[in-house]
């Protein structure tokens, strides 16, 4: 029992996760699993899009943008492919994982049905490599889905016909990137494809038109066809319709997976709703908060009432993003917090363009030198003009002088902590030492 | 609009080449004219008008578009640019004063142009291993590497091998070869030349020179006969470094690593001294000093001893006279004149013909094809073979025989401008490549020919194996239907050369007959390899032929009007003037090389230029035969060889890079040497030498300077009348095809600095910053050559070539049986001659020749692979190592030429005690004479007939 099913919003995509058993098809088929499937295969797929549009349900990968139009812009071709993203690999971003682990079969559904649409000629799902249990049940929940009869050949007698592949990641964030997926997906290393073209939809994997959705995305699907595209707008409000799934973490007493209604549900519900978030531990307030992933600008106590919707958010300076919200309490260290996911960035920039292969460990570096104490005052300004470098004018969305957006993910964090922060980077110096250091966590 | 003016780019260019041909350069390090462009730099973004404002863009990657607005110059870009070069420099080592790059470097070049003062970089630089090898060539240093992805994108975009790839990722992105392979590229020198930092270093270079000592002229590459152009540069008369210059119509800007590297061996660290041994047998198999020759030596009492120039002339002088006074001019024969400039073969063509007297003069050694087919084939350039609809291989491996002209057809055939049809003996390096790759056996090519142009194989007089034909039938009915598509030949063209040297020239030149008669409208390629072959053969360096492609009939009347005398009969070739001097001329077959070859007086004299019979003639036995049975021999060359054991006269020369001149491609394009040093000791160039000689025998040559020969050259060669002219005022590189047809092109293309970094990127990267730094490269193709004025003689056509020839008598090849296999002994880049031995860099490449037999044959006579194996023919035995090889066609031998052949790699194989017990048992039965060690080195020549394709190879599991 959760806060949306008590207001009688529908659980459309963790439906199910309650079970420890959600993964199997037995299950699967119990909630009414591959209805929707039937239930598409019986309509043209052009009116399978048509309802997708009219759900204006935006991409859940953290760029959101619309599944109806990426798949409109599909460039006519004999062979096209549509690959689903299950490669979440950002810190603190876990409900692609969860989903995946818990509910394999319904990102199944909704690939077959995106494919009907789309009349894809192969699907890929590429999972991230690191997810071992998630993997596991991905390709178990397709082997049954085989079985069933619902992918393969002649699916349930309609005459359409299409295989899937489960590619597991080889441990690389950037593949999460959709051009560096595909690179990855055609066995070559994981650099971004160099834009334009900028959307797959016109040359894609193996050079054909391809759509990459995220998993999320694909989960929907089976709802929408059963129940209507209006149903499914008529929940959210604005550009953000349906619901979705968030990851919360940080300092919360009940970090997790929570599907909500969007728009019509606040930072403040999320973090402190008894069914939700349960608010911080004893004593603490809210210092700060990552509204969607750790690529997206921090938020101060004062947005906590902001909507959780795509368009708000970003009207306010940040991005929903992947999804994932991470709130930090009064005992972070800011610079700490910066320099963890700067050096996360680090870790992961593939290395291809220069402003992120240099920049992203020149920042690491300086952020752990002001965090141990070794920090000079114009090292601040430093990390904001090398900030610049990368994205310049440090505007939002940025301006990029990389080839993915990578690179210019690594200033958001920077900058926030710094912009709000500064006396704190200021103490760091002065002090020559960390002045939370102590705090619980790293 | 580029910074406020207008400009018109051409369709599909990207932004950075057409700002730098309006006068624009914009920084930039990955980007390459010559290579897809990756964006990964950075480094050259500009603002691009959008919808959504200005935008930051890589210009290396956009296509210009009608109407875009570009800002090169802004404050934004500016920023972003220094930013991006700021973040190229924090983790590079600025080592600069101990890096060979420093002084020519692109990335020290824009740092002092545009960079910061200071750093702002206070953290610990990232640290690898410095340097790791990748090669015997090729060093990498990691710490100075800034990812720019050339050399890996040169790999595998331009070269096709993929051996050196990105490994890791970030700051830790390292290039990097495979953990148990090397990166063996033949084109690894180019990688060095493409790397914009000192990341990437030559042995042969490394820690040898600073760019500002160095001293550079543009010249030509010999090393084979493409042309590609080259910047020579040198330090102390000793050469330190070759660079490939970007020239469009030939080598596009790239450099094998034999053209590269072979300069080593103009490096002579010592003289010849006489009495000791000579190269070319004692030479050891490692690294070895280089030796040349520099003094004149003269035979007295048996031994070669100094002499000066006026005893030694007199000397070979009064040899030639001798043998002239007893046999007539017929007794003089001149081999070789592939090494010389087209001013050195002038001059000895007119020594030999015009004042001795005698035809037998020949730039090839058995080893081309007939001299008269070659020059009456109407001749397609590089570009036009790139360019043919269909595009026909009669010939040996091309990346090995002509590296560059492999990465142009690759090119070609990869951007679909042409189809590639092959016929061949094994699979080569271009077979991936091809969309009908036809396998054959040696003697199936005037048949498989006459199959292509639709005509039926029987009338071939080659049987084909009773095995059926190796070729599909469905390449076959494939490259029929490419065919079809061309009536006449229109649009198609052949590459011809030699796939074997176990066979004679007459089997490819029948197979060209049918081709050149179906088809009209197709032209050719001659990829005859040797340095400047197709120089010495415009040249008259053949038997029947005159300078400037006449015949000897046709061209008589207007010679005698230049030159003191015209030979009075056709000559021998080269093969034959050995056969005949070792005897074996009795068979009628035998001269097959030169047709209807008239039997003249015995060979009494011969003069090599440059030429070594021993090592270069396939049949090394008779080689060495004839040798020894000439009566006087006159060596003249710049590099001591085995055929010095025989030398009566020795007069040192000047080689490449010593002597100013021009050169002939295989296309016809002649272009210029520059002269980058001073020839050693005594050596004169060869057209000196030959004036000289001349001088010494009472004639005089007329010439006084290598211009003076071009002077002459232009006037009486009738394919290069105007050459001098052209050359002189067509300053720049691209050279000037004969016959000169036409008005020459203007073309102003400017070069890359940063994609011949070292060539001209000093000049071209200093003040002003920013806006017009490229200096743009001009230059004018001159003159027609108005009619053919009175008396020129007409031209070898392919017409007067078929009117000529009487019979039509096919190649005589003995039938297949089940018992014996074919012979093919190709061409590889690194060999035993004498220019790689010369060069310790290239010596340790050198491969050694295994026995390669497709597996059906070795299951056949039941040897596995690896096992040793005696390989026999009617001229001798070989005791090597056999290999299972499906690229080679049933009923074929391989044994590559001029190299050391394999042995069983492992003790303990099969055959190799046996193999140690019959090495020890030759050696008891033949004493020191020949040893078994011995005839490995001689490799496949030992058993090769020049006389008659090698059909009798018997295998013999030991």
């Amino acid at each position: 029992m959760d806060a949306s099913e008590a207001s009688g919003v529908p659980r459309i995509v963790t439906a199910g996760f309650d079970d420890p058993e959600s993964y199997t098809i037995e299950r699967y088929l119990a909630r009414g699993g591959y209805q929707g499937l039937r239930k598409a295969l019986g309509m043209d797929p052009e009116a399978v899009v048509a309802e997708v549009d009219r759900a204006s349900l935006l991409g859940r990968g953290g760029a959101g943008f619309p599944a109806g139009r990426k798949w409109s812009m599909l460039r006519p071709d004999p062979v096209t492919y549509l690959v689903v993203n299950g490669d979440e690999s950002e810190p603190a971003t876990f409900k692609d994982h969860a989903l995946i682990e818990r509910n394999p079969h319904q990102i199944i559904e909704g690939t077959l049905i995106a494919s009907y649409a789309v009349q894809a000629s192969q699907a890929f799902i590429y999972v991230r490599g690191e997810f071992a249990l998630g993997l596991e049940r991905m390709q178990t929940a397709l082997n049954e889905a085989y079985a069933y009869g619902a992918v393969g050949r002649d699916i349930f007698g309609s005459g359409f016909s299409i295989d899937i592949v489960v590619h597991p990641g080889a441990g690389a964030y950037i593949c999460g990137e959709e051009t560096a997926l595909l690179e990855s997906l055609e066995g070559k290393r994981g650099f971004p494809r160099i834009k334009p073209p900028y959307f797959p939809a016109a040359i894609g994997l193996y050079g054909q038109p391809t759509v990459v959705n995220n998993v999320e995305t694909m989960a929907n699907l089976p709802w929408i066809v059963l129940h209507g595209g209006a149903a499914f707008a008529s929940l959210g409000a604005g550009r953000s319709t349906g619901t979705r799934m968030f990851a919360l973490s940080g300092h919360v007493r009940r970090p997790g997976v929570y599907e909500v209604e969007m728009v019509k549900t606040t930072f403040r519900d999320l973090i402190f709703s008894e069914q939700l978030g349960q608010g911080l531990r004893e004593g603490r307030t809210v210092k700060a908060f990552v509204p969607g992933g750790v690529s997206a600008p921090w938020f101060g106590p004062e947005q906590l009432d902001l909507p959780l919707g795509q368009d708000e958010v970003g009207a306010a300076g940040s991005m929903l993003g992947s999804g994932s919200v991470v709130v930090m309490d009064s005992s972070t260290c800011a610079v700490r917090a910066a320099w963890r996911i700067t050096k996360f960035f680090f870790r992961e920039s593939c290395g291809q363009c220069t402003p992120c292969r240099e920049g992203s460990g020149w920042l690491e570096r300086i952020l752990y030198r002001i965090e141990h104490g070794r920090g000079r005052e114009e090292d601040l300004e430093q990390l904001l003009d090398i900030c610049d470098n990368i994205a310049p004018g440090l505007t939002w969305p940025p301006q990029m002088t990389t080839i993915c957006v990578l690179g210019p993910s690594i200033p958001s964090s920077i900058h926030s902590a710094i912009s709000m922060f500064r006396d704190e980077f200021l103490l760091h110096v002065k002090e020559g030492a960390c002045p939370m250091s102590g705090g619980s966590h790293g | 609009m580029l910074d406020g003016r207008s400009v018109t780019a051409r369709p599909g260019e990207v932004l950075i080449a057409a700002a730098e041909r309006a006068g624009v350069f914009i920084p930039r390090f990955c980007y390459h004219p010559r290579m897809k462009p990756v964006g990964m730099c950075r480094m050259c973004l500009v603002e691009v008008a959008s919808p959504r404002g200005p935008a930051l863009q890589p210009s290396c990657f956009i296509p210009v578009t009608e109407g875009m607005e570009v800002v090169t110059t802004s404050e934004r870009v500016k920023k972003a640019q220094d930013g991006v070069h700021e973040f190229l420099l924090i983790n590079h080592p600025l080592d600069c004063p101990v890096c060979d790059k420093g002084g020519e470097c692109p990335l020290q070049d824009q740092t002092l142009a545009y960079g910061p003062g200071e750093s702002r970089f206070v953290e610990e630089k990232r640290h690898f291993e410095k340097p790791i090898a990748l090669s015997n060539l090729v060093l990498l240093d990691r710490e100075r590497c800034i990812q720019c992805g050339r050399c890996t994108r040169f790999a595998e975009e331009i070269a096709g091998e993929a051996q050196i790839d990105f490994a890791g990722r970030g700051e830790r992105l390292e290039v990097a070869k495979f953990p148990t392979t090397s990166f063996s590229s033949y084109f690894s020198g180019n990688t060095v030349q493409i790397c914009p930092v000192g990341a990437l270093t030559a042995t042969p270079y490394r820690f040898t020179a600073r760019p500002w000592d160095l001293d550079q002229v543009e010249s030509t590459c010999t090393t084979c006969a493409l042309g590609c152009r080259v910047a020579v540069q040198s330090s102390a008369n000793r050469l330190t470094r070759l660079l490939g210059i970007d020239v469009d119509p030939v080598n596009q800007s790239w450099l094998c690593d034999k053209g590269r590297y072979v300069f080593e061996s103009v490096n002579g660290d010592e003289a010849l001294v006489p009495g000791a041994a000579f190269a070319g047998e004692a030479r050891p198999a490692g690294r070895g000093a280089t030796v040349r020759l520099t003094q004149p030596l003269v035979r007295t009492h048996g031994e070669l001893v100094p002499a000066s120039w006026g005893e030694a002339l007199g000397a070979a002088a009064d040899g030639l006279r001798r043998v002239r006074a007893v046999g007539g001019p017929e007794a003089v024969a001149v081999l070789g004149g592939a090494r010389l400039t087209n001013e050195g073969a002038y001059a000895w063509a007119k020594l030999a013909k015009g004042v001795i007297g005698t035809d037998s003069v020949d730039a090839q050694l058995g080893d081309g094809l007939p001299a008269e087919l070659v020059l009456s084939l109407p001749r397609a350039t590089i570009d036009e073979a790139c360019r043919a609809k269909v595009l026909v291989t009669l010939t040996g491996d091309v990346r090995e025989e002509l590296p560059v002209l492999f990465l142009r057809v690759r090119q070609a055939v990869l951007s679909g401008a042409t189809r590639l049809v092959e016929l061949t003996y094994q699979t080569t390096s271009l077979t991936p490549y091809a969309a009908a790759s036809l396998l054959m056996r040696s003697g199936d090519a005037p048949g498989l020919a006459r199959l292509l142009v639709g005509g039926s194989a029987i009338a071939s007089g080659a049987p084909f194996h009773p095995d059926g034909p190796p070729w599909s039938p469905a390449q076959l009915a494939t490259a029929r239907d490419l065919l079809a598509e061309t009536p006449e030949g229109a649009g198609v063209v052949v590459l011809v050369g030699r796939p074997s040297l176990a066979e004679d020239a007459s089997l490819v030149a029948e197979a060209v007959e049918v081709l050149a008669n179906a088809w009209p409208a197709a032209r050719f390629l001659p990829t005859l390899r040797r340095g400047n072959v197709h120089g010495a053969l415009d040249m008259g360096f053949a038997p029947g032929l005159l300078p400037g492609r006449v015949s000897l009939e046709e061209g008589r009347a207007w010679f005698r009007r230049f030159w003191p005398t015209v030979p009075e009969r056709t000559g021998r070739s080269g093969a034959a003037v050995l056969a005949s001097l070792a005897g074996d001329l009795e068979d009628p077959d035998g001269a097959s090389d030169q047709r209807e070859a008239p039997k003249g007086p015995p060979i009494g004299a011969l003069v090599l230029l440059g030429a070594d019979p021993v090592g270069d003639f396939p049949d090394r036995q008779l080689a060495e035969r004839a040798l020894a049975a000439a009566e006087f021999v006159v060596v003249v060359g710049g590099h001591p060889s085995a055929s010095l054991h025989h030398a009566d006269v020795v007069l040192p020369a000047a080689v490449a890079h010593e002597r100013p001149g021009t050169t002939t491609n295989v296309e016809g394009r002649v272009s210029r040497l520059g002269q980058k040093l001073v020839a050693p000791g005594l050596a004169w160039p060869d057209w000196m030498i030959a004036a000289e000689l001349a001088a010494s025998l009472g004639a005089d040559l007329g010439f006084t300077s290598a211009s003076a020969v071009l002077e002459e050259i232009g006037r009486v060669a009738p394919s290069y009348r105007g050459i001098d002219a052209a050359i002189e005022e067509g300053t720049h590189r691209d050279g000037v095809i004969v016959p000169l047809v036409g008005r020459g092109v203007e073309r102003f293309e400017p070069i890359d600095p940063i994609a011949t970094p070292g060539v001209e990127s000093v000049e071209r990267q200093g003040a002003p910053p920013r806006v017009g730094s490229a200096r743009i490269g001009a230059w004018v193709v001159p003159v027609s050559v108005e009619g053919s004025g009175e008396g020129v003689p007409r031209l070898l056509s392919w017409p007067s070539y078929v009117a000529k020839r009487t019979s039509t008598r096919p190649t005589h090849v003995s039938p297949p049986d089940a018992y014996t296999l074919r012979l093919v002994s190709g061409r590889r880049l690194y060999d035993r001659g004498s220019a790689v031995l010369g060069s310790p860099s290239l010596v340790p490449l050198v491969p050694k020749a295994p026995a390669r037999i497709n597996p059906h044959d070795l299951d056949r006579f039941g040897i596995d692979d690896g096992d040793a194996v005696r390989v026999r023919s009617s001229r001798g035995s070989l005791v090597m190592r056999a290999e299972a090889d499906p690229n080679v066609a049933r009923g074929t031998v391989v044994i590559d030429f001029n190299l050391t052949v394999a042995v069983p790699d492992h003790r303990d194989a099969p055959g190799r005690e046996a193999l140690r017990r019959e090495t020890t048992a030759e050696k008891d039965r033949r004493g020191t004479e020949r040893p078994e060690d011995a005839q490995r080195e001689l490799g496949a020549s030992v058993l090769i007939d020049a006389m008659a394709p090698v059909t009798d190879i018997r295998l013999e599991s030991l």
